[in-house]
């Protein structure tokens, strides 16, 4: 049984709901030859890719759902294998260059040339170019993007870029300067409201419109993580109402578990236990960043304001470490123990 | 249905359409300015085409009347018009039929290991130099030597640049080489030396300005008063951007004379003109409100809401380089912040720009730096 998110996800630039005017622009833009090189980007679960596969269809037709995966091998300079994964349609592909780490500029430089030196299969495509999609473009090495340059000018007749990002700070001024940056705002609280009530009548469930507004929120405008967390009360219970309690996701839990020990009790042992929390979180995939974040967010209304530029600073300090940096367990603990420092300082000057 | 990787399938198409393909690159060109975006459209063709690199121009142009070249390197910020230059000055040089066997260009797109570049400039530089057909020397020089072009040369790695010393030096006779790059810091000292450097400016307003003028009026576009400023405002001096938001506010604003005008059915570039508010629009330029929110918040008496306006904005999606760049143009102008707390805020800026740079947490960086801030503000 397919998800939620995926079952309601919507098909073409006709069917998605907020954003009117940006589904304007991309139509227009899609309907003229001259489409240019994107730089799509935006928070997660804000719908960039909904609206990329939409706009791919407002180019060429239904012909672009008809997808297969290809598994490909490249070769890097050192004869490594490499196992590489592609979704393609006659029109387009899709691929995430991160998955090989490291090496993406080896896939970069072959596969675009390649693609690039090739014509439409379909002399009766709607476009002369082909157009290759590129999820987390943020996570491409300095390399890959530079491999992307001349590339994206040199084929142009042939080719086009679309990358998608979570944020274009890592994405280098000259590709930057090659694309036109196409920002996707998250849905605010009303929109997800009536794509929840939506999708409760599509799938003829009661509609609940206080549960909705607190999904809303608790969601903090993450489209994907509300329609999940809509789709889990309504399995997980007979009766739905108000005040039904929202599922968290297990990871969650366990951060504002933390959050909460490492704020009541700051010794030694303490930082032992909640080292091991840590590790769980880091063997099930959470990522680091998100962990280090989260705890932030958790630890803030637990302590007093006099307290929280600190918690911020040094959540965004050990942040950028972790990203600088080879071992994240490092840094996630160097920054317990500056909230239990702050903690204690703050605690000790009021005893006196 | 053939796939995608379907390189048979794909040669058939390829030799079927062989006329528009591979053959005569310039036909090509033409064939399919209907359909490029216009930056390619508006690539400068000759020297005399680029714009605001006057020093560049007539030094070249000087060049390519004596007919000799030294080893050049071109620096400067993306879409100056670099790349532009050389293959303009490439073809004034050798002309069409020429280029090919003349030059070779090397970009951050071909596998550039020192052996293979070594490889590469080695096959190139003994390849015979063939003869320009009778009658052609008469419209292009065709010097004697042929070009190499290294273009993105700041993504070689130094070992890379170093094996270039001797290969440059073993074929200075036969061949001359052009280094590209955006950061003149990247090249090796030993390579840069031996190279006549070439800075290029980020281009002024007047000549951006004319420019862009010139391809709207070429593609019948209106502009509105100000849109042009603000197309350069914007664009920071990278005429490729500018060119590129000029082309999608024109589609847009088309569209929508075309949805609104009704039964037209045919592709018109409408009379509605490019306002400063769809540029400003399609650049991602922050509205001023959002900003002011921000900045009032940061103040003393406004605490507490600090987070949940950097909250709303992540969520926008704003980038974080966008909110930098704003916030700080509406700090160091506000003239009831006293000069000691600017100097404050400004070293802030600095750490934070540094943190986005090398890829940390937007949200976690932009909120400690309006937290900061606010402490600054507050005199803490
Ligand atoms: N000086 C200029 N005169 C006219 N057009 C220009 C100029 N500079 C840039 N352009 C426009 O911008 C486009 C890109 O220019 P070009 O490829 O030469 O930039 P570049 O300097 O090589 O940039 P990068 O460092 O990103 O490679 C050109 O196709 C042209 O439309
Ligand atoms: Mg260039």
């Amino acid at each position: 049984m397919a998800l939620l998110v995926d079952k309601l996800r919507p098909r073409s630039l006709e069917e998605l709901t907020y954003h009117e005017e940006l589904s304007k622009r991309l139509r227009s833009l899609a309907q003229c030859g001259d489409f240019p090189h994107l730089l799509v980007y935006g928070p997660s679960g804000a719908g960039k890719k909904t609206r990329v596969v939409a706009t791919l269809k407002e180019l060429f037709g239904p012909g672009v759902e008809k997808i297969k995966i290809d598994a490909r091998v490249f070769m890097t300079s050192s004869n490594r294998k490499l196992e590489f994964n592609i979704v393609a349609s006659v029109y387009h592909m899709e691929i995430t260059p991160s998955d090989v780490g490291n090496y993406d500029r080896v896939v970069i430089q072959d596969l675009l040339k390649e693609v690039a030196q090739t014509q439409q299969v379909d002399q009766a495509a709607r476009q002369k170019f082909k157009v290759v999609v590129i999820n987390e473009a943020e996570n491409l090495t300095r390399d890959a993007q530079a491999a992307l340059r001349r590339t994206m000018e040199k084929y142009s007749p042939n080719l086009r870029l679309i990358l998608l990002a979570n944020s274009t700070s890592n994405i280098i001024a000259p590709i930057r300067s090659r694309t036109l940056l196409i920002r996707v705002a998250a849905p605010t609280h009303d929109d997800i409201r009536s794509i929840l009530a939506a999708a409760a009548k599509k799938e003829d469930w009661p509609l609940v419109e206080g549960l909705n507004k607190r999904i809303a929120e608790e969601s903090g405008r993450n489209l994907r993580k509300a329609l999940l967390m809509f789709e889990a009360v309504h399995a997980q219970n007979e009766k739905v109402t108000d005040t039904t309690p929202i599922p968290v996701p297990d990871w969650e839990v366990l951060v504002g578990q933390i959050a909460k020990e490492i704020t009541e009790d700051r010794t030694p042992a303490r930082v032992m236990q909640v080292r091991a929390k840590f590790y769980d979180l880091l063997t099930h995939c959470i990522p680091a960043s998100t962990i280090i974040k989260t705890l932030c967010f958790k630890v803030m209304p637990l302590v007093d304001d006099s307290l929280k530029p600190g918690v911020i600073h040094y959540a965004a300090m050990y942040e950028h470490r972790i990203k600088t940096g080879t071992k994240a367990i490092f840094h996630l603990e160097a920054y317990v123990l500056k909230i239990m420092k702050m903690v204690e300082e703050y605690l000790m000057s009021m005893d006196m | 249905m053939a796939s995608f990787f379907d390189i048979k399938a794909r040669k058939a198409a390829a030799a079927a359409a062989n006329g528009a393909s591979s053959g005569n690159a310039e036909k090509t060109a033409t064939e399919s300015t209907k359909v490029q975006p216009w930056v390619e459209k508006y690539r400068p063709k000759t020297l005399s085409d680029v714009t605001a690199q006057d020093h560049t121009v007539t030094v070249l142009q000087r060049t390519l009347q004596a007919s000799n070249l030294p080893h050049m390197l071109f620096y400067g910020p993306p879409g100056t018009g670099k790349t532009s230059t050389i293959l303009a000055l490439a073809k004034e040089l050798y002309g069409p039929e020429l280029m090919k066997s003349r030059v070779l260009e090397l970009n951050a797109s071909d596998e550039r290991g020192i052996s293979i570049v070594r490889e590469k400039v080695k096959d190139f530089a003994r390849m015979q130099l063939t003869n320009p057909p009778p009658g052609y020397k008469s419209r292009f020089p065709c010097p004697p030597f042929k070009i190499i072009i290294l273009d993105e040369a700041d993504s070689m790695t130094q070992d890379a640049q170093s094996a270039l010393r001797r290969t440059m030096e073993t074929y200075s006779k036969i061949t001359r080489f052009c280094l590209i790059c955006n950061y003149v810091t990247r090249i090796i000292d030993p390579l840069a030396s031996r190279c006549s450097k070439f800075r290029f400016k980020s281009l002024d307003e007047g000549n951006a300005k004319k420019r862009l003028e010139d391809i709207a009026s070429l593609e019948g576009v209106t502009l509105e008063d100000g849109a042009v400023d603000a197309l350069i405002r914007c664009s920071e001096g990278d005429l490729r951007k500018a060119i590129t938001y000029l082309q999608s506010a024109a589609r847009l604003v088309g569209a929508a004379a075309q949805t609104g005008g009704g039964d037209a059915d045919e592709m018109e570039v409408d009379n509605a003109a490019v306002t400063v508010k769809v540029v400003e629009d399609i650049a991602g330029v922050i509205p001023e409100a959002t900003i002011q929110r921000l900045l009032k918040a940061m103040k003393p008496g406004g605490s507490g809401t600090v987070s949940s306006v950097v909250e709303d904005m992540v969520a926008d999606g704003w980038s974080a380089a966008q909110t930098m760049t704003q916030l700080y143009q509406a700090v160091v102008y506000d003239e009831t912040l006293p000069d000691i707390q600017k100097n404050k805020i400004v070293t802030v800026f600095s750490e934070v720009d540094k943190w986005l740079v090398d890829g940390a947490d937007e949200n976690l960086a932009i909120l400690d730096l309006a937290a900061k801030i606010s402490g600054i503000m507050a005199g803490r």
